[in-house]
């Protein structure tokens, strides 16, 4: 199957992309390759015929967080290679944490059922209609709370941005 | 599914090759209009009325000398203005060109993909379109190129919300994201215009800042910044980033006549009888047509107004086009909720 070959593709883009942005010394080469992890991602959604949730990740992650975070690396000329050893504990806390989480997650996935999705563009859950229908009827209320929230998000940027006494 | 795939493929083949032929010379027709209202003649010694003119500017800018700042990210450096090219020729994927034409019985969709998100396509390929001056102007490593990039940037992020929200009372009004629906349901004469002037104005002045047009064509303010993003660009890596603003003008043009202007539809164009190909013909030259009037719009504007301050051109897209923008929807919504 042709699908198969983009899903191996776009998951070693993925991954491989995922670590460089671990490996790569400048900030910038960072974010950009962050953003082609997401892209990758994106790429994945559109594999399981979920073209909103697909173009959703993209206006958000790449088109604004990832911009932004561009912006702000920019803007302060976080260009100089900064990689002074860091202190034993501080390496020793990041390997048990990661340790755990690899654990938490093989834990999860050990008792999951991994298996291809079959028939992945059949399904309509994907799609925005489908997809309004659950957000505006079975979960109405948590979705107008999150917008709340975001609204709160917004206000509280705008109060700290202002220099002048309010 | 062969015969489709091909189709496809000439079909996007055919587009790209479109946007192109369109978007070089529009060069030349900004600089017979820029002649026009200075009231000289422009270009006119490359064939007759300057037709070669584009040819010869290709030509130059391919066998110009290549430079490469010797503190440029390299790699960077390159991917600017390639990447700026791709996203510029990525949005005529989703515009519908024409009502479908038939071979051998058989109908074929003149729109590359009917996606049921097409507008939010859209708004994808104008969020990510900020990368390529970004990384361009990042990676030349000069002061006056990082300014321009940094303005760019924030104003292109600025004006896509209020895009955005113009557009969101075009789809209340229709009920659906597809480009495709989006044009059927303007059938005539019955145009979104009529129904949403305010979100078509504030979408053309956001189109005129996404594309970095004058009045709004402050990153590569030359009497402030030198030549902004693309200070350090020579050849045609100088001539993709100059190259790619006229497709994105061109698909701007697309996008407004399809969004608001009935895309391919005219008047009475049905009762004509022609053949379905004919038909289809017709339909993409009054698409067409549309578009070259924008076309003119961007470059009427850009010889005729002066180039806004950088605060009046963050507090026009904050404090005016955003509020009148949210308003129009709340307006779309209780007209909507009114008449039902």
């Amino acid at each position: 199957m042709f699908s198969n070959y983009i899903f191996y593709f776009l998951s070693a883009l993925a991954l491989y992309s995922g670590v460089m942005m671990l490996l790569s010394k400048k900030p910038i080469h960072s974010v950009l390759y962050l953003t082609l992890t997401f892209f990758a991602i994106g790429g994945q959604y559109i594999l399981l015929n979920a073209q909103f949730l697909a173009i959703v990740h993209i206006i958000v992650y790449a088109g604004a967080i990832m911009v932004l975070f561009l912006f702000t690396v920019m803007l302060l000329n976080l260009n100089k290679d900064d990689r002074s050893p860091k202190p034993i504990w501080v390496k020793a806390a990041a390997i048990i944490a990661g340790v755990m989480l690899g654990m938490v997650l093989i834990g999860v996935f050990r008792g999951y059922d991994l298996h291809l999705v079959q028939h992945p563009m059949e399904s309509q859950i994907g799609l925005v209609k489908e997809l309004g229908k659950v957000l505006y009827r079975d979960y109405m209320l948590p979705f107008e709370v999150s917008s709340i929230l975001f609204l709160t998000a917004m206000v509280g940027a705008v109060l700290l941005g202002k220099k002048e006494q309010i | 599914m062969g015969t489709l795939l091909l189709y496809k493929t000439i079909l996007a083949s055919a587009i790209l090759v479109m946007s192109l032929v369109v978007a070089m010379y529009s060069t030349l027709i900004e600089r017979k209009v820029a002649g026009f209202f200075q009231d000289r003649l422009g270009p006119n010694r490359a064939g007759p009325w300057g037709m070669f003119q584009p040819l010869a500017d290709g030509i130059k800018l391919f066998f110009k000398e290549e430079f490469m700042p010797n503190t440029a990210d390299k790699f960077l450096y390159i991917l600017g203005p390639s990447l700026t090219m791709l996203i510029a020729c990525l949005t005529s994927a989703v515009i519908p060109w024409g009502p479908d034409i038939i071979i051998n019985g058989q109908p074929f969709s003149l729109q590359m993909a009917d996606v049921n998100i097409g507008i939010l396509y859209i708004f994808a390929i104008v969020s990510i379109g900020v990368y390529g001056i970004m990384i361009g102007g990042w990676a030349s490593n000069n002061k006056y190129a990082l300014l321009g990039a940094i303005r760019a940037s924030s104003q292109m992020i600025s004006y896509e919300l209020a895009m955005s929200l113009s557009i969101i009372a075009i789809v209340m009004m229709t009920g659906s994201l597809s480009m495709r629906d989006i044009v059927e349901q303007q059938q005539g004469f019955n145009w979104n215009i009529w129904y949403q002037p305010l979100a078509f104005l504030i979408f053309l002045i956001c189109a005129f800042a996404e594309t970095n047009r004058s009045p709004f064509d402050l990153p590569e303010c030359e009497t402030e910044l030198v030549g902004g993003y693309h200070t350090e660009y020579s050849s045609m890596k100088l001539g993709f980033y100059l190259f790619s603003e006229y497709i994105n003008m061109f698909i701007s043009g697309a996008v407004m006549a399809t969004l608001f202007f009935g895309g391919y539809h005219f008047p009475f164009i049905d009762r004509l009888g022609l053949s379905p190909n004919a038909f289809a013909f017709v339909s993409f030259l009054v698409l067409f047509a549309k578009i070259t009037f924008f076309g003119f719009i961007f470059m009427w504007v850009r010889w005729t107004l002066p180039r806004f301050r950088y605060d009046q051109l963050m507090r026009l897209g904050w404090k005016a086009l955003i509020p009148l923008a949210i308003l129009n929807v709340l307006i779309t919504g209780v007209v909507i909720l009114l008449n039902k």
